[in-house]
């Protein structure tokens, strides 16, 4: 048609016009950005994505802090723009482990205050009339449960940018490549250019909003956003009576058959039954059909029968109406499953300026898109820290297509799966072992996967030391899965005489030259140290929230050493790539695979050391935060070593940062060494949870996210240095702020007895911190009191969490309720540091 | 009653039908399969037949062994048992098709009993031969009209009427029972399987044959895609102000008359 | 004579000038006679006339048995009709008597001694190039296919009547009734299909579309998403799974677009889509379009 041309510039550039494309779109404008050309390869409303077929219903309880609350916002936005029904809907369980999955449902649901409740089987039906009650044991009803309109919305908020900003649309139009140059400094490339079947559009910002085609569009860029289309399979059955005489698009609540994966869901006269139960059934995006050769659309791939087989003949047990209803429509609908599970936000890691706002359903698209927009705008997201979504979480391993698909095979039937806090995937292990690795494996380790690389949870050969301590299994299954007494063996044979603790997995960036202490300066609230010292600093997002907490080595006059977490590590280096100068003053090695460290912490650590090395190991030659240069006897070999006195479990030692290679060496000579001294390999059970909250110290993702700051953490100095660095304003404006409204605490719990008078352990899922009439406690910014760690304390005896609490309740003594497993349990505040050792007299031998 | 409908399986591709490399097939490798709904029509026509007249139908269709989809597809909405002559290739030009589907009816009636209607779709969704049917049923011995839009069985169960649509009405046919008929879209309104109907289709036995039909004497060499149109939009206006422009249009059209009462 | 039978003349007249022959006719029935001197003007040198006492009306049985007889008394180089539902059942019936191939809804065709043909697959949206080996090849042509020749002002044929002798058998498939119908035009055949889609909104919705096609002498269409909304009868439906229409212009008031849509629409001469959304398909697959809310456009052009 002879529509309007396609520019040669534009500001913005968004690929993509589903509902997350859309929504971004609108999001952006509301935040001042002018200049926009939205695309898409096809027609309007509908362009032939995954938003055209989406069954388009919000459930908001989910365990996941960044996904309830951003689905809760996307229900508020369909809300706001009214195209939203709360049709309610219902979780029902077949099974007593899903009841059990249905009271952890309860405990999320106060958590972000989402109205829920638990319903007998009588109940249910009296809600869902043509439900058979006896196939199920129960039910968790949830009156918010909402049915949106997304095409709807969608256009609701394109209109919108193109009403406020001019925003130009281009439907049928196809992008051909993506065009880049090079960013000066970096080593990265920058975005430059769209190139359609249209035109050429320059252009400063691309964001790809692209669904289950965005990894292809990404590729043409030289970027990679990891996600698969995968099949969910939907069929829509009637005309069923009981439903048309609603006269609705819903007039029941949504069920979901938890146990069989599987949803009902009223659409007018007649049900969709969707599955996430048949095989994994994943498409390479070339194999997706463009909108002309489709039979439905590029999305609603051929249905394939025999994959729904079993779940119509669930579907029928469960409501037996359903089985004289005719099959009208029956898809395999795309969507896009990423490697985590969690979607793929933020600007890519490998071009600057291209985005990725992908890997989003329905169910969160207008919150998923305010946060790219605020990411875009701000520098970081305001709505909510969006770590877990952030696209620069993946290591290179996690972006090839082999990864993708075995992890969207695995978790695609988790859909609706009981997903334990700290499960493991079975797939694709072992792409990152520490040089230890053998030695470990002859030791028995367990070890659970952080991102890609393998870490020992606990050692298997150190199964004396639970007896030794007297250390049982946990009573009920669940608090004991990805568990073991030996846990709290090593814990406490490391606080008698010492272990030994495999950091290989730390990520270590390395900034040099004449640039580099002055950048490194920038990104830290904390002042770089002289050479030889390292600085724990917090990293701020501009806003004033933590981005990261990590140490800063200072190892030469002009290098300076990023050490941080294997969970943080490709956030921190993005981080880093982001800021840093473009005139070539610093550069940025990783240089994760040259250096492995050893952490030694126990009282007789320092025994141990001092049989291998001449150095002065004294608090004088060693100082706490000091990086000493030694050289290390292993089995006659001298190798050289950095001694950072430093500890995260509260007791006195070190990390030990030695050459990759002589990692073994070291781990064996340390082992002779403290053969008689009563050292035992000590897993990531101490190191992460229960030696680092006896202390409380805070982790990164856990307790320190976007939305706090420094003060709040308890992190804040006396002084701010004078240098600016990132979030500097923010900081200092939160300082004259006054005191600050909540404040990180740890509690012990009081009572760990249940209603059936089991021990329970909680998990550090989210659990809600409730006051004493069992009210969730919120601040003013909305931010809820909440479990960020949870963990057994052995040194005390006691369960010990962690989590913000208004500076009124901060105090020690003050006793509150935490909700596990929908039940409270006794809570008393420790104070903001942890129980164990207050004086640290431990740490300083 | 017995009624046998004849199917065949087919692509179900979009608006823009993609061939493989060689030139001989449509590229089916992300296509669901399916068959004509003039065939999805005679199922549900031989299905009406049998609850209005008691008795049993059958569905027969010559193709590889995927066919089966097909066969299961008609079980599921009701047809009682299904039999696949089955071949290596879709390729059958439409003389050594009919020959196999006739050898395969001869073998059926021989063995369950004559039917006394056949149905076929008008023509295939593919190749669209317009013969398969006629011919089957010539070499049956059975009087045959295609283009059928409307069927009667008489009360004493010997004559089905049968409707042809025409420009203004129907034709009326009035064939002696046995007959055949070609149906088209639009005799029926095909019901959708329902789920207990799909369910038990799983369990029909479907009776897999072979054929040594000879082949006729048309080839295919290749497939090729005609150049598709490609029109210009003419923006005729916004608002009910372009009311003017369309007027004008249809003038131009011979669409508009001014004489009608609106 | 019907267009689908000038465009058998068109064809019919190339095969013959690539063979250097002349084409010849046949009619079919008593009735049929008055058509000579129409086949004389579309090329016809020769008429043959078949009348017999088994052929009462249309019968594809009589006429195909016919058209077989024709051929082993007149020995043709070749057999070609329209492909229309006729055309195509009566070619089937001769070349099942004759046990002979046939080629349905051809477009080319080159004579050598295995005739190649091109010929429509998947209702026109495919060609197939094929080979035909066969003592008599016997041809349809595809509707719509062939461009038709202007008639020879003056043109006479002679007649020559042709016996047949049919069997008895023949008279079962015969017209035995016609039923006319007061309603006037279909959704096949209007000249003026008025589309509402989703953005009309409501069963009442489609008053405003009924209007307009009155007016126009025209009828009242719909999109999948209407049915299944259930306000409007299946019947009304175009598409790929409702009817496919072919008028001289189709209206398309709040339509998307959607493929399942527009296979059934495409073959309309002229396409006008009314849509606020400037970017919808439908707007940008139509020849002529109105950017504006239906309900405000649809009336103002019945007004008008």
């Amino acid at each position: 048609m002879s529509e309007q041309e396609v520019p040669t510039t534009a500001k913005v550039v968004i690929i993509g016009a589903g509902i997350v494309g859309n929504c971004l779109a609108g999001h952006l404008a509301r935040l001042g950005w002018t200049d926009m050309v939205l695309l898409d390869k096809g027609p309007l409303p509908n362009p032939g994505g995954s938003t055209g077929h989406a069954s388009n219903f919000i459930f908001p309880v989910d365990h996941n802090k960044e996904m309830a609350l951003l689905g809760v916002q996307s229900a508020n936005q369909y809300r706001d723009v009214e195209r939203s029904v709360d049709s309610g809907g219902i979780e029902v369980a077949r099974t007593q482990e899903r009841m059990d999955e249905l009271q952890r449902r309860m405990t999320s649901a106060k958590a972000w205050g989402v109205e829920a409740e638990l319903l007998t089987p009588a109940q249910v039906k009296e809600l869902v009339p043509f439900i058979e009650e006896d196939v199920i044991l129960g039910g968790f009803h949830c009156p918010s449960v909402s049915v949106v309109d997304s095409l709807d919305t969608g256009t609701l908020f394109r209109n919108e940018a193109i009403e406020k900003t001019g925003m130009k649309v281009f439907a049928n139009t196809e992008v051909l490549d993506v065009e880049t140059t090079d960013e000066p400094g970096t080593g990265l490339k920058q975005v430059a250019a769209v190139v359609t079947d249209k035109g050429r559009i320059e252009a400063e910002y691309v964001v790809v909003a692209c669904g289950v085609w965005s990894n292809r569009i990404a590729n043409m860029a030289g970027a990679t956003i990891p996600l698969v289309p995968a099949v969910h399979q939907m069929a829509d059955v009637g005309p069923i009576d009981i439903l048309a005489e609603t006269n609705n698009e819903i007039g029941y609540p949504i069920v979901r058959d938890m146990d069989t994966f599987c949803y009902e869901r009223q659409s007018s006269g007649s049900m969709e039954v969707g599955s996430y139960a048949h095989r994994p059934i994943l498409h390479h995006p070339d194999e997706i059909p463009s909108n002309d050769e489709a039979a439905l659309s590029p999305t609603e791939m051929p249905f394939t029968p025999d994959d729904f087989d079993q779940q119509m003949e669930e579907a029928i047990e469960l409501m037996d109406m359903l089985g004289d209803a005719e099959i009208k429509y029956a898809i395999n609908g795309l969507l896009s499953l990423t490697p985590d599970a969690m979607p793929c936000l933020g600007e890519t890691t490998e071009v600057r300026n291209l985005w990725s706002a992908a890997a989003v359903w329905v169910k969160e698209g207008p919150g998923m898109a305010q946060v790219v927009a605020e990411w875009m705008t701000f520098g970081y997201p305001r709505v909510i820290d969006a770590h877990g979504a952030d696209i620069a979480r993946f290591y290179d391993q996690e972006r090839p297509d082999e990864h993708i698909w075995a992890r969207a095979e695995e978790h695609f039937n988790k859909t609706y799966g009981i997903v334990h806090p700290a499960e493991q995937w079975a797939t694709r292990r072992n792409l990152q072992t520490s040089p230890l690795f053998e030695r470990q494996e002859a030791l028995d380790a367990f070890f659970f996967q952080a991102r890609t690389w393998e870490r020992p949870q606990w050692y298997g050969a150190n199964a004396d030391l639970a007896e030794r301590y007297g250390i049982e299994e946990r009573e009920v299954e669940w608090d004991n899965r990805w568990w073991s007494p030996i846990t709290v063996g090593e814990h406490l044979n490391m606080r008698e005489n010492c272990g030994i603790v495999d950091l290989s997995a730390f990520q270590i960036f390395q900034l040099s030259g004449p640039g580099a202490v002055e950048f490194a300066d920038y990104l830290s609230v904390n002042k770089i140290g002289p050479v030889g010292r390292a600085t724990y600093t917090p990293w701020l997002t501009p806003d004033g929230g933590f981005h990261s907490d990590l140490t800063m080595q200072r190892v030469a006059e002009d290098t300076v050493n990023v050490v941080t977490g294997v969970f943080d590590g490709g956030r921190d280096l993005a981080w880093i790539k982001k800021y840093m100068p473009r005139d070539g003053s610093v550069t940025v090695a990783d240089k994760t695979l040259d250096f492995s460290t050893l952490g030694l912490w126990g009282p007789n650590a320092p025994a141990v050391l001092a049989k291998l090395t001449d150095a002065d190991l004294s608090f004088e030659g060693s100082p706490y935060g000091s990086i000493v240069k030694v050289q290390i006897d292993c089995g006659g070999e001298q190798i050289d070593a950095a001694l950072f006195r430093i500890s995260y479990v509260g007791d006195s030692g070190w990390e030990i940062y030695v050459d990759w290679g002589d990692a073994p060496k070291l781990w064996d000579a340390l082992m002779e060494a403290g053969a008689d001294l009563g050292i035992r390999a000590t897993g990531g059970g101490v190191y992460g949870t229960s030696g680092r909250i006896e202390k409380g110290y805070r982790l990164q993702g856990a307790e320190l996210e976007s939305e706090y700051n420094p003060l709040e953490a308890g992190l804040a100095r006396p002084k701010v240095k004078s240098a600016d660095f990132i979030g500097k304003e923010a900081y200092l404006a939160a300082r004259d702020a006054g005191e600050p409204e909540v404040l990180m605490c740890t509690m012990t719990v009081d009572d760990l007895t249940d209603s059936q008078g089991r021990q329970r352990w909680m998990q550090g899922g989210n659990e809600p911190l409730c006051d004493m009439d069992g009210n969730t406690i919120m601040d003013s910014h909305q931010r809820v009191s909440r479990v960020t760690t949870a963990g057994y304390g052995p040194s005390i005896g006691k369960m010990i969490l962690m989590g913000y609490l208004p500076r009124e309740m901060a105090e020690a003594g003050t006793a509150l309720q935490v909700m596990y497993m929908n039940e409270y349990f006794p809570v008393t505040v420790v104070g903001t540091d942890g129980p164990f050792d207050p004086t640290d007299s431990r740490l300083k031998g | 009653m017995r009624v046998l409908v004849c199917v065949k399986r087919v692509p179900a591709p979009g608006a823009k039908i993609n061939i493989t490399d060689d030139g001989q097939a449509v590229d089916a490798t992300n296509l669901g399969h399916t068959m004509s709904p003039h065939e999805e029509c005679a199922l549900e026509l031989a299905v009406q037949l049998i609850e209005a007249h008691g008795g049993e139908s059958h569905v027969l269709t010559l193709g590889t062994a995927e066919a089966d989809e097909q066969c299961r597809w008609a079980a599921s909405i009701g047809i009682g048992k299904a039999t696949l002559v089955e071949v290596d290739s879709m390729d059958w030009d439409p003389q050594r098709t009919s020959r196999a589907l006739t050898e395969s009816v001869r073998a059926i009636e021989a063995a369950d009993g004559a039917f006394d209607v056949i149905i076929f779709g008008n023509e295939s969704a593919d190749t669209g031969g317009y013969q398969v049917g006629i011919r089957t049923a010539r070499a049956l011995g059975r009087p045959m009209v295609n283009a059928i839009k409307g069927v009667e069985v008489s009360e004493d169960g010997a004559t089905l009427e049968a409707r042809r649509e025409t420009d203004n009405g129907f034709e009326v046919y009035r064939l002696p029972i046995p007959c055949a008929i070609g149906v088209k879209e639009g005799i029926t309104w095909p019901r959708y399987p329902t789920m207990r109907g799909r369910l038990a289709s799983k369990k029909l036995a479907v009776d897999s044959v072979s054929s040594d039909a000879a082949p006729g004497g048309q080839a295919k060499i290749r497939l090729n895609r005609p150049e598709e149109k490609v029109s210009e939009t003419i923006v005729l206006g916004e608002g009910p102000e372009a009311a003017a422009r369309a007027v004008e249009l249809l003038k131009e059209l011979g669409l508009w008359s001014e004489g009608v009462a609106s | 004579m019907a267009e689908a039978s000038l465009e058998a003349f068109a064809f019919a007249g190339g095969v013959a000038s690539q063979l250097g022959i002349a084409v010849e006719a046949l009619l079919i029935g008593a009735d049929a006679a008055s058509l000579a001197d129409e086949c004389a003007a579309h090329g016809a040198a020769t008429v043959h006339h078949v009348v017999d006492a088994a052929i009462t009306d249309y019968g594809p049985d009589a006429h195909g048995a016919a058209v077989a007889a024709a051929a082993g008394a007149l020995s043709p180089s070749a057999l070609v009709a329209s492909g229309s539902d006729r055309g195509n059942e009566v070619l089937a019936y001769a070349a099942a008597e004759l046990d002979l191939p046939f080629v349905a809804n051809c477009l080319e065709v080159k004579t050598a001694d295995d005739w190649e043909m091109t010929r429509v697959q998947w209702g026109g949206s495919l060609n197939e190039d094929a080979r035909l080996t066969s003592s008599l090849p016997i041809l349809s042509v595809a509707p719509h296919g062939v461009e038709t020749a202007e008639p020879v002002a003056g043109a006479t044929a002679t007649v020559q009547p042709l016996d047949v002798a049919l069997p008895e058998s023949v008279t079962a498939t015969m017209i035995q009734d016609r039923i006319v119908l007061s309603e006037g035009v279909t959704l096949a055949t209007a000249p003026v299909v008025v589309g509402g889609g989703r953005g009309v909104g409501s069963a009442e919705g489609f008053e405003v579309l009924e209007a307009l096609a009155a007016k126009l002498g025209g009828v009242v269409g719909c999109s999948r998403a209407v049915t299944n909304n259930g306000w409007r009868p299946h019947s009304d439906q175009v598409g790929q799974t409702g009817t496919r229409i072919a008028p001289q212009l189709y209206i398309a008031c709040g339509i998307s677009g959607a493929i399942q849509h527009w296979v059934g629409a495409k073959a309309a001469k002229k396409i006008l889509a009314i849509n606020t959304d400037p970017a919808a398909n439908m707007v940008v697959k139509a020849d002529y379009a109105i950017i504006g809310d239906l309900f405000d456009v649809v009336p103002a052009i019945t007004e008008s």
